[in-house]
């Protein structure tokens, strides 16, 4: 496997350089002390930055944040690239926005069925992706997105190319209005902290840890007595899972669903952001959202040159800074992030 | 003395049109430790590849325990108490090697699904895991990652994952290759202690450890067996002698 292997080599040269001990916390959650600190700060940093910065950036740094973590959940703990994870945000997106202008469904239950698309999705295309290796898997997935693309093109409940405009935000349990950006904010703050809890637990479990064994060494994990594929495709349906919150999540705030979200080059930016932030690495796919979102709103005037900005950083990254922003500062400080 | 535990017929196994392994009819008897040897190329690992089911037969029958297993899956084979190691070895090496030997362990709980839980509930092996690894020689290691083990710890490190499994049958690809002498003594002494009510059938290069430990030898050659017997009456033989010479790795 091209691409897990490249992953290992990054780590290996980790742990030959620094050789970190990672100390075993016992009761944070399975943070160690480090993780435990950043993550006090990230939460903090969530709760202050909306009365400095504005709200509506911090959610889509939220959104994708998430999105991110889910795509990491894979590439970084399983060995598995998938280059169609814009197929699940998209869908998810797409279902929130649907149900909730035409449903009127209030905005929990919208978001969990944006979710329960994804999962359905992906458990269908993983189980179809999931029997292939490396760069095999990451072009099936990537073929199947595509496909899933052009169904949203053409069926008639997306909208085609004008989405689903003028979204309602709906209300929290039918109750609380979320129309103000600051209502809406704390809803959007809860679904990506509890979703980065999520998937660290997922990776501190009994089944994380098989996942590690199948990353580092699949034929071993089979030998063992592992049916590697079965959990590969939980992994992978989970993933999808927290991708379709994500996008509809973002539906939500933003009142819209549009092709953009199944557009394959949303699957490339999340594969930047957790390349540019660290992959591995439980936060580096957040500060790598962030990198890479904030790039996008400062250098919009600059129109192409975002992307042509995005090619050269992306090209740096995998050249230079191969374990991310977060994989190499915390490498200076021999901090496991 | 014993029974058939493992018992192949006509097994085969083509790649393209060329045949790496031809044939093959091999009964391994329970309670013995059963060697294969053969030159480089003689077809022992794909041999051990079809018998752990990493390849499937283009003919040929593998049965193991009086089941017919040819069909099965690798997973399903390790769970019968058929259990393998690799040529190259084969540990989890961003793990520590505590965390390697309860991967094993952690497989009597049946299927880990339960991506909810805690990793805490796998503290209940670790007791089990730290004798394991003494029994390997690997106290000092516990926490070391494995991939910064020497060569001979992580082979040792597999080994006492695979007996973590407390497997009936254990295949061993070249369990010493690639060791400095004082490692394959340790190895050597530990399989000796380990294998109490179990099977072995190992892969060997290095003709001292197949006599000191091996009941029975099969020499293959071109994935055909050559000859077969103890060490005494093999090693006379004159076509395994012409077989082996100028590619002996003693
Ligand atoms: N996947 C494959 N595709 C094509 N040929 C293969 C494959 N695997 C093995 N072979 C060929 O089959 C033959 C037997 O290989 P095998 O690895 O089983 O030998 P071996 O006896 O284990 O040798 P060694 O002592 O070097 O480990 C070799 O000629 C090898 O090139
Ligand atoms: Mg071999």
């Amino acid at each position: 496997m091209s691409i897990s292997s490249r992953t290992q080599t990054d780590i290996d040269r980790a742990a030959g350089e620094a050789a970190p001990v990672v100390p075993k916390a016992g009761s944070m959650f399975g943070f160690s002390r480090t993780q435990a600190i950043a993550f006090a700060i990230m939460v903090l940093l969530v709760v202050l930055c909306p009365w400095v910065l504005y709200p509506v950036f911090l959610m889509k740094v939220l959104c994708f944040a998430l999105f991110a973590c889910a795509f990491n959940l894979l590439i970084g703990y399983v060995g598995l690239l998938s280059f169609g994870h814009a197929a699940f945000f998209g869908m998810g997106s797409y279902i929130t926005a649907w149900t909730v202008k035409h449903w009127g469904l209030s905005a929990e239950v919208a978001i969990i069925l944006g979710g329960l698309t994804g999962a359905a999705l992906g458990l269908v295309l993983g189980w179809l992706a999931i029997r292939r290796q490396g760069l095999y898997f990451a072009m099936i997935t990537l073929a199947l997105a595509q496909m899933v693309y052009f169904f949203c093109l053409q069926a008639p409940f997306t909208g085609g190319e004008d989405g689903i405009q003028q979204v309602p935000r709906s209300s929290l349990f039918g109750l609380l209005p979320l129309d103000r950006d600051m209502a809406i904010y704390w809803l959007v703050a809860f679904v990506f902290l509890a979703g980065f809890l999520f998937i660290h637990r997922v990776v501190h479990s009994p089944f994380g840890q098989v996942l590690k064994a199948i990353r580092e060494n699949e034929p071993r994990a089979t030998s063992l007595g592992y049916r590697t594929d079965d959990y590969k495709l939980i992994a992978f349906t989970l993933s999808c899972t927290l991708a379709g919150i994500a996008g509809g999540t973002k539906a939500l705030v933003f009142g819209i669903a549009t092709l953009t979200d199944v557009h394959y080059s949303m699957s490339g930016e999340v594969v930047l952001m957790t390349l540019l932030g660290g992959l591995g690495t439980i936060f580096g796919p957040v500060v790598g959202a962030l990198v890479v979102t904030a790039m996008e709103n400062y250098l919009a005037q600059f129109g192409a040159w975002v992307t042509v900005t995005q090619g050269a950083i992306f090209i740096l990254c995998v050249l230079f800074f191969r374990k991310g922003i977060v994989g190499t500062v915390g490498g200076w400080f021999r901090l496991e992030l | 003395m014993s029974d058939t535990i493992l018992e192949t017929t006509g097994l085969t196994r083509e790649f393209q049109g060329f045949v790496a392994v031809n044939e093959v009819a091999l009964r391994v008897r329970e309670g013995t430790i059963h060697a294969l040897i053969g030159p480089n190329g003689a077809g022992k690992t794909t041999f051990f590849n079809m018998l752990s089911k990493f390849l499937a037969p283009t003919r040929g029958t593998i049965r193991f325990k009086g089941r017919d297993i040819t069909s099965l899956k690798p997973a399903q084979v390790a769970r019968l108490g058929l259990v393998r190691s690799f040529q190259i070895s084969a540990v989890f090496p961003h793990l520590t090697a505590l965390e390697n030997v309860r991967l094993a362990l952690q497989r009597a709980r049946g299927a880990s699904f339960d991506f909810w839980r805690s990793e805490q509930v796998l503290r209940e092996y670790d007791d089990r895991a730290r004798q394991l690894l003494f029994d390997v020689g690997l106290t000092e290691y516990v926490e070391t990652s494995a991939g910064l083990l020497s060569y001979g710890r992580k082979r040792a490190l597999e080994i006492a994952t695979t007996l973590a499994l407390d497997p009936e049958m254990m295949l061993l690809d070249e369990p010493t290759a690639g060791m400095t002498h004082e490692d394959v003594d340790r190895i050597v002494e530990l399989i000796k202690r380990i294998r109490q009510g179990r099977t072995i059938l190992m892969v060997e290069h290095n003709l001292s450890v197949v006599e000191g430990l091996c009941d029975t030898i099969t020499v293959l050659t071109r994935g055909r067996i050559l000859a077969e017997g103890d060490y005494a009456t093999v090693s006379k033989n004159p076509e395994v002698i012409a077989a082996y010479l100028g590619t002996e790795h003693a």
